[in-house]
């Protein structure tokens, strides 16, 4: 009976989690488009989660593009294919590899720091004392980080996009011997529109996600510094699977 | 008492978290612009209740009244207006990092009752002088004070919006002598000077003896005294009289766990 019992109070533990979940994300998204947007909230969020984050996106993006280069040329050499690695580079980053690899590494910068902040106003009652203060803390507080992150995500990821197709280009040319100006036109033949459009909503949905997942974890942390540090834990965790799970839904959606 | 309204009463009031009774129907009565002091041990319920009177948490059974009004099935919006009325001093200060101190002290000006930022700075100004604090804080951030003046910061800010009612949870835990003594004068003039209804709550019975016109002790998720301070010291209830004599034999044993 005690095997039952356990079974029966990790459900229910299941279903209040996902209850809670389902309740804290629609109290979220319902009090996105309703008045007051702290407008000084998100600017300052946007520039956290855009312009800090430039540096690790645009690293991972340029060697990220360099190995595709490399690692194309060399597998595409069996067949003589070397001609395809430019449209291989830029597809692969665009639809695939940009959004997934800047919401995979804003995950660990931006989710983290979320849980983290957010978590340590939870048990030091600053989330309480807004309350006092007659403000909102999922409108103060976990508002401007959705907007910022799902606004904001898809401009990194131009970024990292333009970023990855150049370095797949300085490996093409300075190493594998490429023609700079023939290696710009592969890379432009094929592309259309639709691959970099696919990639900049998926980046949409990653930087919701992602802020969404750092503000839930956070928003629910307890138990003093160890509860921050599990939340903190639990929204990288959480939002790295998510990110990689609804990649793939996504990708099914637009490309099936 | 010439107001026959209490501006808080509680009736009945229960709250438990899983199978542990936390409040076991409370009855409390606070009259209007006169200092409550709630005592008792740590885990009796004291900060639970607190948080109920302020919406933070719902009871589970029971009565909350506000200048004769029951609050505990109030909607969102009634709620936002209700919270307007209280101010908090929180026993950790909770004072925002992420903001400097006249921020902080501005928030609720700001954030609240719409007033315009230079404007909300300037009477956040006024509030810290009150709380003895000179204008070169304003700059800083709560992280650089120590924790003396994170609490008068605290309660700079919460005097700021001038609420109709205060608590106070702990406010002297954690400070030494003088400077738990300077809080409790200044929580006795910000008190005075607003005409304001306070409820604290606090195990430090100097402060409780300083600021209290009456005292009530909260025993097992009840309450089980309640008289002016004066009568404190012989009241004849025995549970009290181990509390504020601090002794180790009596009726009260510890508990072992938290909430």
């Amino acid at each position: 009976m005690t095997f039952l019992a356990a079974i029966g109070r990790t459900f229910l533990a299941f279903l209040v989690t996902t209850g809670q979940f389902t309740l804290f994300a629609g109290a979220a998204v319902t009090h996105c488009v309703r008045p007051p947007i702290y407008l000084r909230m998100i600017g300052r969020q946007m520039i956290d989660v855009g312009y800090y984050s430039l540096p690790v996106v645009g690293l991972t993006a340029l060697f990220t593009g360099m190995v595709l280069a490399l690692q194309s040329y060399t597998g595409f050499a069996r067949f003589q294919a070397e001609s395809a690695v430019a449209t291989v580079v830029v597809l692969s980053i665009t639809r695939e590899l940009g959004p997934v690899l800047a919401g995979l590494m804003v995950a660990g910068r931006i989710g983290a720091a979320m849980a983290a902040e957010i978590g340590t106003m939870r048990v030091t009652e600053q989330i309480d004392a807004l309350t006092t203060l007659s403000t909102n803390p999922i409108k103060y507080l976990v508002v401007p980080r959705l907007i910022a992150g799902t606004l904001t995500l898809p401009v990194l990821v131009v970024v990292a996009d333009i970023i990855g197709v150049f370095g797949g280009f300085l490996v093409g040319v300075y190493r594998l011997g490429f023609n700079a100006a023939t290696y710009l036109t592969r890379t432009w033949e094929y592309l259309e529109p639709g691959d970099v459009i696919s990639g900049l909503v998926k980046a949409a949905v990653f930087g919701f996600v992602i802020a969404l997942m750092g503000c839930y974890h956070g928003y629910r942390s307890r138990g003093g510094a160890e509860g921050v540090g599990q939340a903190t834990t639990a929204a990288v965790v959480s939002a790295s699977i998510l990110i990689l799970m609804t990649n793939y839904l996504l990708t099914g959606l637009f490309f099936s | 008492m010439t107001d026959p309204v209490p501006m808080i009463s509680l009736a009945g009031v229960t709250k438990r978290f899983g199978d542990k009774v936390v409040l076991d129907g409370v009855d409390l009565d606070v009259a209007r612009a006169s200092s409550m002091v709630v005592i008792g041990g740590s885990g009796t319920g004291k900060s639970v209740m607190l948080k109920c009177i302020l919406g933070l948490l719902a009871p589970d059974a029971g009565s909350i009244r506000i200048d004769g009004a029951e609050t505990t099935r109030l909607g969102r919006r009634a709620r936002e207006q209700l919270i307007g009325r209280f101010g908090m001093l929180f026993q950790g200060a909770a004072l925002f990092d992420s903001l400097p101190v006249w921020e902080n002290v501005a928030f609720g000006l700001i954030r609240a009752r719409r007033v315009p930022r230079r404007e909300a700075r300037t009477r956040a100004l006024d509030k810290l002088a009150a709380v003895g604090l000179g204008p070169e804080v304003a700059g800083l951030f709560p992280a650089e004070l120590s924790g003396g003046m994170q609490k008068r910061v605290a309660l700079a800010r919460a005097i700021a919006v001038e609420p109709e009612i205060i608590f106070f949870d702990e406010p002297t835990t954690g400070l030494d002598p003088i400077m738990a003594d300077v809080i409790n004068e200044l929580i006795i003039k910000c008190v005075r000077d607003l005409g304001a209804t306070a409820l604290s709550i606090t195990h430090d019975m100097a402060s409780a003896r300083k600021i209290a016109d009456r005292i009530a002790m909260i025993h097992q998720g009840r309450i089980i005294w309640d008289g002016p301070v004066g009568e404190i010291d012989h009241c004849g209830n025995a549970y009290v009289d181990q509390f504020i004599n601090g002794r180790a034999e009596g009726p009260i044993s510890m508990q072992v766990r938290a909430f």
